[in-house]
């Protein structure tokens, strides 16, 4: 499971006011890099939920990754900014595409329900109490 | 990549062994999976006549679906809903368009697989069957594909935001479990804050194609050994003064 993927991820628990973010805790997790597409990550900052995201990088052990601030948009669209080593617009890649969860749970912010994450995948299946 | 090269990918992937039929649990083949995504692309884009009310980054949903029009008389709405102005432009050299794609009742994950062989950014199944989803997770593995996977049902699915801008699915014709085909078009809508269908207020509706969808025997109740059936690929504009 993405970043980009928890990023959209909600608890639909009876009780649950938003259910989001959910929290994440992480017993396993790999990197795989994949190439930069600089206009993608560019056409998704607006869309993102930057908090949850610093949050899931934090849950990750990676507290420098991202800073707490969603960087400006200069920054961002500068001419040449994908291709310097360490820049923004290469962090929040990293974050959103390359970090892979593979074992742990993510947890409802408002019922305190746990979602376990096995082999990659979360299951957000309901008992029929909490519908 | 082109098409033929596709469909021969998608061949290769392995299908439900032993299919659930209160699931209605059936493979997506290659020739339709692999037409249905390079039609998405090729489709174009019209902008609706009314204005849009959205900020400039939002984009307008189209949906498209096709439906079956064969001798079971049922009128079952098949679809997927694509953002018109993202379409994925294949063979093309340049491209802007980037997609995030989600597979509503992924199965063995053909679509999910294809939207990621035609180069969609970030893509999630989402499925109720745990053992589907592991021969989707196999199936990306052997193509080499990332494709994220959630286990759910498709009602209690909650995604927050407007990230998801293509869904694409093979839902349930819903002759099982009555209105099951609804819920996932009703769910696939509303993941692109938009409702297009007919019964919803679209705005317009036009039949892009015909395609052949190649059914093969696949429950004990099935008769023929093959039977092809005839589907109507439509495309819904949405009627942007109702909400979702």
């Amino acid at each position: 499971m993405r970043l980009l993927t928890h990023n959209m991820l909600a608890s639909n628990v009876r009780g649950a006011t938003t259910g989001y973010p959910l929290k994440l805790e992480a017993a396993k997790w790999v990197t795989k890099e994949v190439e930069l597409n600089a206009d993608f990550i560019r056409g998704l900052l607006p869309k993102i939920d930057w908090r949850a995201l610093v949050a899931a990088t934090r849950a990750l052990g990676l507290p420098e990754l991202l800073p707490e601030e969603q960087p400006a948009e200069e920054e961002i669209f500068a001419e040449g900014a994908a291709e310097v080593e360490g820049s923004a617009i290469r962090r929040i890649h990293h974050a959103l595409l390359e970090i892979h969860v593979q074992e742990g749970s993510l947890v409802c912010p408002d019922t305190s329900r746990c979602f376990p994450i096995d082999k990659g995948i979360p299951n957000m299946m309901l008992h029929e109490d909490e519908v | 990549m082109k098409l033929k090269q596709l469909e021969g990918l998608l061949g290769g992937l392995t299908q439900f062994p032993a299919p659930k039929v209160e699931l209605e649990q059936y493979p997506t083949g290659p020739h339709i999976a692999s037409r249905m995504l390079y039609t998405v692309s090729a489709a174009t884009c019209v902008p609706p006549p009314i204005p849009m009310p959205f900020p400039a980054l939002l984009r307008e949903g189209r949906m498209l679906s096709f439906s079956s029009r064969d001798g079971f008389g049922m009128r079952s709405v098949q679809g997927f809903v694509c953002d018109a102005s993202g379409i994925m432009e294949l063979g093309a050299a340049a491209t802007n368009c980037s997609f995030v794609v989600a597979d509503f009742g992924c199965g063995c994950g053909t679509l999910a697989v294809a939207s990621a062989l035609l180069d969609a950014e970030h893509v999630i199944g989402i499925d109720v069957d745990p053992q589907a989803l592991e021969l989707a997770q196999e199936n990306a593995a052997d193509l080499e594909m990332d494709v994220d996977l959630i286990w759910s049902d498709i009602k209690n699915l909650n995604l927050k935001g407007i990230l998801v801008d293509t869904v694409v699915m093979n839902p349930p014709f819903g002759t099982r479990k009555k209105g099951a085909d609804m819920e996932f078009l009703s769910m696939g809508l509303k993941h692109i804050k938009k409702a297009a269908l007919r019964d919803c207020n679209a705005i317009s509706a036009e039949v892009l194609c015909e395609l052949r969808y190649d059914l093969p025997q696949t429950y004990k109740f099935h008769k023929k050994k093959e039977v092809d059936i005839a589907v109507d690929l439509w495309r819904f504009v949405p009627n942007a003064r109702r909400s979702s």
